[in-house]
């Protein structure tokens, strides 16, 4: 994160705390740890069967998992982010706040609950339903610890960056700390523990964003608008229209398709559902979740025109170039060092909830897709499968420090969209092939997963983001940032043309009892 | 019976789910098409404080959620009703 370290060397504009040990941030950080194990030994003690470890013993309320579900999905980089993005750019920062949400009404009309009827623990359950299990298995364990590693790389240099800024920690021992306290959550509590930090997560972000929200718009007399105009009369009314941040059409397009499609293809997102216990369940904590992340993303608005009306976009990139700390420096204005520090710690356990959240979904796909039905073809007992469920998670964990370390200093925001336009080319299209059309076999499936997913990989590394912005080449093969706008429809092409040229009869014969079971659950 | 109610109550979930994901899609990028080829109109003010495209950008959050609301409310009362009474049929065969 170069942008960072420059930063650091600056002399900061603004009187701050940011990058001081600080005291509240610390206790409020040892109390979230304190709680977060708590849960994780009651948890430890509910966690003996495979069911448990992946899917909580199916026993999570749809309210429980609408919070989860919204604090698996609401990260550092949105909370941070965009309200840096908007508190420096205005309304560009909100063509942001819009895509993020977009993607889960998809995920509710066309993946939660079949999803929930026909899978068990990982999204390939489902598109390995009808087709033979090696092949599609081994496909869709690519896509997913594809679209896992990149996003947890993106969690974890974030991570290191962040907690350097805000509590001057070390890069490393900070890296090492989020490791460490999500290996504690996910070895030994499985779902079970990761789903109430991310309950309590989504809680402390939706409430400190709440409580900033309501403490800016205080100073407007509670009028959003009065605060929008405040800042129009301050930096102009362009601040309120689109800026420079769209200047291609084709780039937004893409960028928009990949977090459209890509949230119903993030493994970690899908396997929520099954913590749930029924479809009905499923269908109804996707309504919670989408009206909190969109309530969320709503305040993001206010949050961020706040920090630019009462912070300075000056001041914010002074202290990070990236605009990142525009959130923590409207809490530090508004209610001092002890405001900063909870925000500050917030942000932190924001961090930690994901990487927790994306290990398992990763540690699920090495254990229960590959080991256990590729090398096992089915037949494991509930011992060794847990064994090898938690020797991945470890595997995971050590991989996730081992790569933040190695990415240090990487442009974060690259690395999700990637993770997004994987999900959305690799995983998305073989689900909705497999749900939807009788006629696709396991040749046309396995091709879509791993040609969207490898034209993906492909196409971001010909792109300008790594020719020119990482790899200093004068021009890029690929015009777009974001590939999703070819990937996607590329995806879907392969599985449907090869699903016409070759025939899988027992797919073909296995859609009915599939559909059947799809609508009214399982036996 | 069970059979044929089975099958008009999957097709009309299919075309509820499918229309909305249109609807879904139109509003999205309609909002970042209007971006990309219409900025004046985007930001033109309606009242103090308030442009078009902040107007839109927040439209597009609480559609979706409306969205979402129209679908459930929908697969509550008349899908899972609908799905019961096949599930009762099952069970009787």
């Amino acid at each position: 994160m170069t942008w960072m370290l420059q930063a650091a060397q600056q002399a900061p504009a603004v009187q701050t705390k940011i990058g001081e040990p600080n005291a509240t941030a610390v206790i409020f950080f040892f109390a979230f740890i304190s709680i977060t194990l708590g849960i994780t030994y009651w948890a430890a003690r509910r966690t003996k069967t495979t069911e448990e470890f992946y899917a909580a013993g199916r026993s999570i309320t749809p309210g429980q998992n609408g919070f989860a579900l919204a604090g698996d999905y609401m990260s550092a980089a949105s909370f941070l982010g965009i309200a840096g993005l908007v508190s420096t750019t205005g309304f560009d920062g909100l063509i942001y706040s819009t895509g993020w949400l977009v993607g889960w009404p998809v995920v509710l009309f066309l993946i939660a609950e079949p999803l929930r009827n026909i899978g068990k623990y990982t999204f390939a359950d489902v598109v390995a339903a009808r087709m033979r299990q090696t092949p599609v298995r081994l496909a869709a364990a690519i896509g997913t610890l594809a679209t896992v590693i990149f996003y947890l790389i993106a969690q974890m240099v974030g991570a290191g960056g962040l907690i350097r800024l805000m509590f001057g920690l070390s890069y490393e021992t900070a890296i090492m700390l989020v490791g460490a306290a999500m290996l504690a959550y996910v070895l030994f509590g499985g779902m079970i523990a990761t789903t109430w930090v991310q309950i309590v997560k989504a809680g402390l972000l939706l409430g400190g964003a709440a409580l900033l929200a309501i403490m800016v718009l205080a100073k407007f007399g509670m009028n959003p608008l009065a605060l929008f105009a405040a800042a129009a009369d301050r930096y102009g009314a362009g601040v309120l229209a689109p800026g420079k941040l769209v200047a291609a059409p084709l780039d937004a397009v893409s960028l928009g398709m990949a977090l459209m499609f890509g949230t119903a293809g993030l493994p970690h997102i899908l396997m929520r559902f099954y913590t749930v216990p029924d479809a009905r369940a499923a269908r109804t904590s996707v309504f919670y979740a989408t009206g909190l992340i969109g309530f969320f993303y709503l305040m993001t608005f206010v949050l961020g025109f706040g920090a630019m009306v009462l912070v300075g976009p000056d001041a914010i990139t002074s202290v990070d170039r990236g605009g990142n700390m525009a959130a923590p420096l409207l809490a530090e204005v508004l209610g001092g060092t002890p405001f900063l520090g909870f925000i500050a710690a917030v942000a932190f356990a924001t961090i930690l909830a994901v990487v927790a959240g994306l290990t398992l979904s990763g540690a699920a796909a090495l254990s229960h897709d590959l080991w256990v039905n590729v090398i096992r073809h089915g037949e494991a007992s509930n011992r060794e499968q847990l064994r090898v469920a938690r020797g991945a998670t470890v595997a995971l964990g050590v991989i996730a420090v081992l790569l933040g370390i190695l990415f240090k200093g990487q442009n974060v925001a690259y690395m999700v969209s990637l993770a997004f336009a994987i999900a959305a080319s690799g995983n998305f299209p073989a689900l909705v092939l497999s749900i939807f059309w009788r006629r696709c076999t396991t040749q046309g499936i396995v091709a879509s997963m791993v040609i969207g997913t490898g034209a993906t990989l492909l196409l971001i590394y010909l792109s300008p983001t790594i020719q020119v912005d990482i790899l200093k080449h004068p021009g890029a093969w690929f015009p777009l940032k974001n590939p999703a706008l070819v990937t996607i429809p590329l995806s879907f092409a392969v599985g449907v043309l090869v699903s016409l040229v070759t025939r899988d009869d027992v797919a073909a014969e296995r859609f009915a009892a599939a559909e059947r079971r799809m609508h009214v659950g399982g036996a | 019976m069970s059979d044929h109610q089975f099958r008009s109550l999957a097709a009309s979930r299919w075309r509820i789910a499918i229309s909305l994901t249109a609807v879904m899609i139109a509003i999205y990028f309609g909002f970042i098409l209007l971006i990309a080829y219409n900025k004046p109109l985007m930001g033109r003010l309606l009242t103090r404080g308030l442009s078009v495209g902040v107007l839109l950008g927040a439209m597009v959050i609480v559609l979706s959620w409306v969205l979402t609301w129209i679908y459930v409310r929908w697969a509550n009362t008349h899908y899972d009703a609908g799905m019961d009474a096949v599930r009762r049929a099952d069970g009787r065969r």
